[in-house]
């Protein structure tokens, strides 16, 4: 038995199985994924684990290493994100995004660092000597919301494209403040005097880890993009080399990564083939599907064991820190936001963005990573509980939450069933009018942008140059090909309009019965449902990104090739 | 706003010149139909189809809607055909596609130019809080809630009879609702619709019926192109 041989691959693999294992299990309970996210059972599964590993061996299970989780393990989640994340409705809420990424994450870390510090004075909690500086360090660590865990619970709540992306984008965005503050306050930790200067140096490094960040990812982006002119395979790994690149240079990986993918993809879907793009997708799917199962079992598994020192007040002060500051700073930037926005974000929205700021690995990671002091496993336990708490208490709560506030909503007033018709005809014809009148142009670094990329960058970077065709084009002539036979050969879309003869003999039928069937209650709550299952959604009210399934492969998108074959019969 | 200036600015290149030379013919036939030429922010438009209407874009408003629109005109001759239009990828997918497509061809023709284009558009201008107080003896803006309920009602009522039958709601249902419903629901649905809104007792909705069903939704911000505040 050569166990040594084979050891390290052979428990993650059988960890990565175990995972998969427990996902299958759990969902083949129909009930269980709506009560319980994903990444709570599989927390739940990491414990399980770590108090085995513990019981048998009897000294603390083994702990995620801080360099396999920023290396290997983050980068592909990152990367799944920026390159499905559909780049419209990020940009046209860019200024909101970068305004709760930066401002709110200060304010939270600077908030939470000094009210704890203020708990910390209290005599009676024996939490004297953790200094102002100690608390503003954990502060910038718990404070910043993490895009894994966020992802993995708003794939069960239904929100709209807006808010979806807002928070999304916040979580990705706010790692290059995260890091910043965190290396900063270390370093201030170590320095025996602290001059106005230094503070100075701090901000300034803020902007350039942000842009040096967003420069290197662009560099990657392009080269890749440059390289599929020449051929047709794929190409993946620069994104990853843009990460570790801007790791090395102290910028913000996760900014990198983010603008190398949003950067090359419309020029790398553009040069190669279907086959490698398809492949592309699919890689970076269960790429980032491995990874963040993994992510949460590891958390899991650490929990256990005896790293941590309890101190149950200044725990739970900071669960509640956390929320309030939270929650206070979305007040006070929404309230800023809605003044120069005509499109507000209601109070559902906020309590959306508060509730749904979730902790999750990376904490753990960079409280792993913090030197050490005698105070660390204070704050490995603090950290620990606060992300428990966030993952399975606001994982769960929330999607109940969101319901009883949408149902609150709709019981000031039901719509009847022509008002629901037509609203929803206002919202198409609003919609289509929008397409037409360019609603995207109106920014005008953005018209520059499409000039500067029409003239000089589709010229070096695209194979052919020709008109790029959106994906929308692309699917259609997808359609033309394949699809509209076989739904038509299926009798999918047998429903050709009636023809007003036949529905003059349905209506003399039915005359006697029309008017009491259309007034009983029964019948108009069967309509409402019917409407409300099968009237075409417009575009903007889905989830913008989806973990679990490809953009081509989504209900707004199964609609749109329903209306597109349509259209084309009638054409 | 306001940040390009369109007469006197230097192009820069040859494609920038020309557009800035068709720009300024575009503006010099604008101010033709100026009927204050003294307002130097706003241009008013009069059209002479039912009744003097009359609609109020700013400088900077005429001037990006100008960019859009030479965008959109792929054979550069100043008009718009239905292609140009159907070349928009997202409204390929939009149920009612074809309909808002021909809302902006006047009867029977099949070329638009900018006035028309912006006449259309300028239906979803936001109404603003100065113009909600102004006179009313003056002639009714395009944007009002009344105009803006109308642009929607002709869409509906394609054999401009000021009446949406129910064959035509089956058609606009028909377009709005996936393929899973069968005929026999659909009707019902329209008879409901029409069974709510009918008063006169015609099973058929008109106009007035039309904005009274409407009357509690908020058409003025449902029905504005959110980024022409």
């Amino acid at each position: 038995l050569d166990y040594q041989h084979v050891q390290v691959p052979f428990e993650i693999t059988l960890w990565i199985m175990l995972a998969s294992l427990a996902k299958i299990g759990f969902h083949l309970y129909n009930k269980l994924p709506s009560v319980v996210p994903e990444s709570c059972l599989l927390i739940f599964v990491g414990l399980i684990m770590g108090g085995i590993i513990y019981g048998l061996n009897d000294k603390s299970p083994p702990v995620m290493d801080s360099d396999i989780f920023f290396l290997y393990l983050l980068p592909p989640i990152v990367l799944d994100a920026g390159y499905f994340m559909p780049s419209r409705p990020f940009f046209e809420n860019i200024g909101t995004i970068l305004l709760y990424a930066v401002v709110g994450t200060i304010w939270n870390v600077f908030g939470i660092g000094f009210s704890l510090y203020g708990i910390c004075q209290v005599k009676a909690f024996h939490l004297q000597d953790v200094s102002l500086l100690h608390n503003l360090l954990f502060g910038s660590l718990i404070a910043a919301v993490d895009p894994v865990a966020v992802l993995a619970v708003f794939e069960e709540i239904h929100v709209n494209e807006k808010l979806h992306i807002l928070v999304f984008g916040e979580s990705l965005l706010n790692d290059a403040v995260t890091v910043v503050l965190y290396k900063l306050f270390r370093s201030f930790c170590e320095m025996p005097a602290i001059k106005s200067v230094d503070v100075f140096a701090g901000v300034g490094k803020f902007f350039v880890v942000g842009l040096g960040g967003v420069l290197v990812g662009l560099i990657f982006g392009m080269t890749a993009a440059f390289t599929t002119r020449f051929t047709k395979d794929i190409r993946v790994i620069e994104p990853y080399l843009s990460y570790l690149t801007a790791e090395m240079f102290h910028l913000s990986g996760i900014v990198a990564i983010i603008a190398c993918a949003m950067g090359m993809k419309r020029y790398v879907e553009a040069n190669i083939s279907l086959k490698s793009h398809t492949t592309v997708k699919y890689f970076m799917k269960m790429w980032s599907s491995v990874s963040d199962t993994l992510i949460f079992i590891f958390l899991g598994v650490s929990t256990i064991g005896e790293n941590h020192e309890w101190n149950w007040p200044y725990i739970c002060f900071t669960v509640i820190f956390c929320l309030i500051w939270r929650a206070l700073g979305v007040l006070v930037l929404t309230f800023f936001v809605n003044r120069f926005h005509v499109n507000t974000i209601t109070s559902k929205d906020q309590f959306i963005i508060a509730y749904g700021g979730l902790r999750g690995a990376i904490c753990f990671s960079l409280v792993f990573l913090l030197p050490d002091f005698h105070r660390k496993k204070l704050f490995i336990a603090a950290t620990t509980v606060v992300i428990l708490f966030t993952v399975f208490v606001q994982g769960m709560t929330i999607r109940p939450l969101v319901d009883l506030l949408a149902v609150k909503r709709k019981r000031e007033s039901a719509p009847t069933v022509g008002e629901q018709i037509h609203i929803r005809f206002l919202d198409h014809l609003l919609a289509g009018i929008e397409d037409i009148s360019g609603h995207w142009g109106q920014y005008y670094w953005k018209d520059k942008l499409e000039y500067f990329n029409s003239k000089y960058l589709q010229k070096i970077l695209l194979r052919e140059y020709d008109q790029p065709k959106s994906s929308i084009v692309l699917l259609y002539e997808k359609l033309e090909r394949k699809h509209a036979i076989e739904l038509a050969e299926a009798g999918q879309l047998g429903h050709a309009p009636s023809h007003p003869s036949l529905l003059n003999d349905d209506r003399i039928v039915i005359t006697d019965k029309k008017l009491e069937d259309t007034l009983n209650p029964d019948v108009l709550e069967n309509i409402q449902e019917i409407l409300a299952r099968n009237l075409y959604r417009i575009r903007r009210t889905g989830p913008a990104y989806n973990r679990h399934t490809l953009p081509g492969e989504t209900e707004p998108v199964e609609h749109a090739k329903e209306i597109l074959i349509l259209r084309h019969k009638s054409l | 706003m306001g940040r390009r200036r369109g007469r006197g600015s230097p192009g820069g290149t040859p494609a920038a010149q020309s557009d800035a030379g068709l720009r300024r013919d575009a503006e010099r036939s604008l101010e033709m139909t100026l009927v204050n030429p003294n307002m130097n922010k706003l241009f008013r438009f009069g059209q002479s189809c039912k009744g003097r209407r009359v609609i109020r874009f700013s400088h900077s408003q005429i001037t990006r809607l100008y960019s859009r629109f030479t965008s959109l005109d792929k054979g550069e001759n100043g008009t718009l055909s239905r292609e140009d239009f159907q070349r928009i990828p997202e409204l390929a997918i939009n149920p009612l596609g074809d309909r808002i497509i021909n809302a902006f061809f006047p009867e029977g023709e099949d070329q638009v130019n900018f006035r028309g284009f912006m006449r259309t558009l300028a239906h979803f201008r936001p109404i603003e809080d100065n113009e909600k107080s102004k006179d009313q003896n003056g002639p009714e803006p395009l944007n009002s809630r009344s105009n803006k309920l109308h642009f929607a009602f002709r869409l509906y009522d394609l054999d401009k009879d000021d009446k949406i039958s129910r064959d035509e709601l089956l058609q606009v249902l028909r377009m709005m609702v996936g393929v899973n419903i069968s005929d026999e629901q659909l009707g019902s649905i329209a008879d409901r619709t029409i069974q709510e809104a009918d008063q006169d007792g015609d099973s058929a909705i008109s106009f007035a019926e039309f904005v009274k069903v409407l009357e509690k939704v908020d058409v003025e911000q449902k029905m504005s192109i959110r980024f022409l505040h």
